[in-house]
């Protein structure tokens, strides 16, 4: 291929999910909306990692965000017919059993033949865990400075943030859907620019613009008028909103658009409303592959639903990747009970001492309870003023603690608030409050060349 | 003169643990040095008293118009272990936009600021 070529190639990376739950048309509808490269789809949260652990504990064949499965299923032509590559993170802590259940799935649709899996592996740290901590690898929390050996026994998931270099290595091996683990969600978008502009491991400013553009796809709709708090009202046609796409050139500008007749929105405002969410030091964008600078981004308006984004410096990466460890950190319990008009904020906040006096009373401790009255103060708090003679307040309230028998007895005590306690009260039918384990993040550093990633191919 | 941040700018909130970060983007570029000017850690520290238990810190984006915020202690232990409603911080970018900025009028009349009735 020619420079020329390459100065002129757009690549179209397509943003089909933005976490495990996220719309499960929206896959579909970016293959077959107009033209695209390649299908990026995030599946992973903080909190997601525990979960697919807990699911391969009780099967070993599980541990991966199973939504992707379908997924694959309703763009299996894309892929086979069209050349379209999908790049996801949906393998969780078990990429293997993910890749065999797409075979699987590809078997029955008679696309088998077609489909190239690579398959990334290594982000996973607890099978070595204790060989890490032993090598002297403390795993310090990164705000507390706590070391991990203080929760160690009740670790249940540990994964390093794996950047983009194992994914243009499956992409170079030909692959055509690549799964892997606790990739950041970065990655999946700047992996195959990457690839298909041949940038180099230190073309800083261009890893930069391939983490810019994955920061924007990220988080699916949020930056095509999903969730857009600017001239919200006239958003048009969520109904049918078009996921983003990123148009990405070779020198690392990109524009953001989405497929005609999608409705959304992609404006400046709309970017740059993705661009700060999550955001912290803005000159100080961490990833495994590139630290890019947040304050360099230019966005302009390019034509309708079309913002360019250029100008992108970046530097240095830094020798660590971050590490998502997870661990039990006991258990809490939230219940609700709706109070109406008249003085429904008074029979409210009634209830809550009612309720209080009987936890103290029955000698339950709990490390934390907290009452929020919901359509007054849950998310504005004392910012919103007072309650006014609103028609109705939700009650909410909520325990967490170290001991489960607490958290059981709790849940069995608003129910009896129905009659026993101030009147005008509804909204139990939910029945007793739902008991969860808490699942705490403990986010860590550790030396890159501790982690080594494997790349696979099934066909 | 008074102006409400909700008639100059738009905001986005998320989290990252305990903390929760507030995007502050002017809605017309000319009003973006006011925010920068007005728009202090101090002033949304004093905003959030008593709602977040840990400081402020502020970072400005002159390119995108934009002062990004993190409210350190704001989420009720953050994550999985907050019991509040709002436990990821994706609302904070609504109550931030309640401040109310004391703008010198020659200031605002020159920006075009849109007056605040307080009271």
């Amino acid at each position: 291929m020619s420079d020329t070529n390459t100065q002129d190639k757009v690549v179209r990376v397509a943003s089909g999910q933005g976490f495990w739950g996220d719309w499960l048309e929206a896959p579909r509808r970016q293959v077959e909306g107009g033209q695209v490269d390649y299908l990026m789809l995030d599946y992973l949260a903080e909190v997601t990692m525990s979960i697919v652990q807990k699911q391969k504990e009780r099967d070993p064949n599980m541990g991966y965000a199973r939504d992707f499965i379908g997924a694959m299923e309703s763009v299996f032509s894309a892929v086979a017919d069209r050349g379209v590559k999908v790049i996801a993170n949906a393998g969780g802590v078990n990429p293997v059993a993910c890749a065999n259940a797409v075979l699987a799935a590809a078997d029955k649709a008679g696309v088998r033949g077609k489909l190239k899996l690579g398959v990334v592996t290594g982000d996973d740290l607890l099978p070595r865990l204790d060989e890490l901590l032993e090598a002297g690898h403390e795993l310090k929390h990164m705000e507390t400075g706590a070391p991990l050996s203080t929760v160690r026994d009740r670790v249940l998931s540990a994964n390093a943030y794996i950047g983009s270099t194992p994914i243009v290595e499956a992409l170079e091996r030909g692959a055509n859907v690549v799964i892997t683990g606790r990739s950041t969600d970065t990655a999946l978008t700047m992996a195959p620019l990457r690839h298909e502009f041949g940038w180099g491991a230190e073309d800083w400013d261009k890893l930069a613009a391939g983490i810019v553009a994955g920061h924007i796809l990220e988080c699916g709709a949020q930056a095509s008028g999903g969730n857009c708090l600017h001239d919200w009202r006239n958003i048009p046609d969520l109904a049918n909103v078009g996921y983003p796409i990123a148009e990405a050139s070779a020198d690392g500008s990109f524009v953001i658009t989405k497929h005609p007749n999608t409705g959304g929105r992609v404006s400046v405002p709309s970017v740059t409303e993705q661009l700060v969410y999550e955001m912290g030091d803005p000159k100080s964008y961490i990833t495994p592959d590139v630290v890019a600078d947040f304050t360099s981004i230019k966005v302009a308006a390019d034509g309708e639903n079309r913002v360019r984004v250029h100008g992108i410096t970046g530097g240095p990466a830094t020798p660590f990747l971050k590490v998502s460890i997870a661990y039990r950190a006991g258990y809490k319990a939230v219940g609700t009970l709706v109070y109406s008009w008249p003085d429904a904020m008074e029979k409210a906040q009634l209830a809550d001492r009612v309720l209080r006096e009987r936890l103290d009373n029955l000698g339950l401790k709990f490390d934390h309870i907290l009452t929020e009255f919901v359509g007054v103060s849950s998310t504005h708090g004392s910012l919103a003023g007072e309650a006014g003679d609103v028609p109705e307040v939700q009650l909410r309230i909520g325990v967490r603690g170290p001991d489960r028998a607490s958290v059981e007895r709790f849940t069995r005590e608003l129910a009896p608030l129905v009659l026993n306690g101030p009147p005008s009260v509804t909204g139990f039918a939910g029945g007793r409050p739902k008991i969860e384990e808490i699942v705490a993040y403990w986010p860590a550093l550790i030396d890159k060349r501790a982690v080594t990633t494997h790349v696979d191919i099934l066909e | 003169m008074h102006v409400r941040l909700l008639d100059i700018a738009h905001a986005r909130s998320g989290d990252k643990g305990d903390t929760a970060n507030v995007g502050v983007i002017a809605l017309r570029p000319e009003w973006y040095p006011v925010i920068k000017e007005y728009l202090t850690a101090d002033v949304v520290s004093k905003h959030y008293e008593g709602q977040i238990t840990g400081p402020v810190e502020r970072f400005e984006l002159p390119n995108l118009g934009a002062v990004n915020f993190l409210l350190h202690g704001a989420l009720d232990g953050g994550g999985t272990l907050s019991l509040k409603t709002d436990a990821q911080g994706k609302v904070y970018s609504t109550s931030v936009l309640r401040v109310v900025l004391n703008v010198p009028d020659a200031v605002a009349k020159a920006a075009g600021l849109p007056a605040f009735a307080t009271g």
